[in-house]
């Protein structure tokens, strides 16, 4: 019985690291993957791990390929076509070549354990409270370096996917809020001692300093007219800043 | 079954997974199949903490899951922001680190 499982898991295990490696389309890799990383945790439970198991189905089928899902759809992976280089041919050759030299190295080998169905183990071998207690005992420092790791790679994540925010944005912040219409005497103190170049700039955005009694800016409809100038070299991070939020 | 056989199916999980890398070009399924070859290591360190009848491959195969997923964070932060700059999704195309 155990054969069986053994071999039907095996085979949907290749058959999706095939199909990873094979399929155009990258959703459908990460597809093929999820059912790989389902195919692997049925051979986790054959060899008696059982939180391996469950945590390679909730970790990785679960949470990771979610990841790689919505990664897959913000960045649109279309069509790829394959390498055209060398690699294309010496990719392959170097796979095999790497598999025979393993499987050579698995064959020749001394192991006398690798031709049995494993040692003996005892009562409650793999179980979630067994290995909770070897990681909060034998291996704490393990442990809390990983959670460490999670951390430092959770915040190196969002510091490397953040909108940047560089000298063009202020720049470009900074003229939206010169040319808002704004209540009558304020303003900047260039304008007050009257620099002919923000007055000009005043003049192209709305005919002067407007003067506003309520104190409150009504027409913000007025304010992109100036904008216009910055706006080619905004517009790659304006679209992805909006998923962002 | 033995102990070998889940080997073997290790070994040709990570010879896919090598061969993978070295074929593809988009840096997405690089990631993927840098999870085939991580996997087949875990296969064989569960494999061999089946074999001497401990644990310690177990914890091992958990801590490699932990590595992996943080490879995965920065890999797909840092794909995130590669299209963010609309610089084109191959690797082939991104050899140079100024940009």
């Amino acid at each position: 019985m155990s054969a069986v499982l053994f071999f039907i898991a095996a085979i949907s295990a290749v058959i999706g690291a095939v199909g990873v490696v094979t399929l155009r389309n990258p959703l459908y890799a990460v597809l093929a993957l999820v059912c790989h990383l389902v195919a692997l945790a049925a051979l986790f439970l054959l060899l008696r791990a059982e939180f391996v198991a469950a945590a390679q189905v909730v970790v990785y089928a679960g949470a990771v390929m979610v990841l790689y899902v919505f990664v897959v759809a913000y960045v649109g992976g279309g069509d790829e076509i394959a390498a055209g280089s060398s690699l294309r041919i010496l990719g392959p050759l170097f796979a095999v070549a790497l598999a025979v030299e393993l499987f050579i190295a698995m064959l020749g080998s001394a192991l006398q354990g690798i031709k049995g169905d494993g040692a003996k183990f005892h009562l409650g071998f793999g179980t979630p409270a067994h290995i909770g207690r070897l990681f909060l005992t034998t291996y704490l420092f393990p442990f809390e370096v990983a959670s460490l790791l999670l951390l430092v790679a959770a915040v190196g994540a969002i510091v490397l996917a953040r909108r940047r925010r560089g000298l063009e944005d202020d720049d470009r912040d900074f003229q939206q809020v010169r040319a808002a219409a704004r209540p009558a005497y304020t303003g900047t103190l260039a304008e007050a001692v009257g620099v002919r170049r923000v007055l000009e700039q005043l003049e192209q955005a709305h005919g002067g300093v407007t003067e506003l009694m309520g104190g409150v800016p009504q027409d913000r409809e007025m304010t992109p007219t100036i904008v216009g100038t910055s706006d080619t070299k905004k517009s790659g991070s304006d679209e992805s800043g909006e998923e962002q939020s | 079954m033995a102990i070998g056989w889940y080997l073997a199916v290790s070994v040709l999980i990570f010879c896919i997974g090598a061969g993978g890398v070295l074929v593809r070009r988009n840096p997405l399924v690089i990631l993927l199949c840098l999870e085939l070859m991580l996997n087949a290591g875990n296969l064989a360190l569960v494999a061999f903490a089946r074999m001497h009848g401990g644990e310690a491959g177990q914890i091992f195969a958990l801590i490699v899951m932990v590595v992996a997923a943080c490879e995965v964070t920065v890999g797909l932060g840092l794909l995130v922001a590669i299209s963010r700059r609309n610089l084109p999704i191959d690797v082939d195309e991104l050899h140079e680190l100024n940009g």
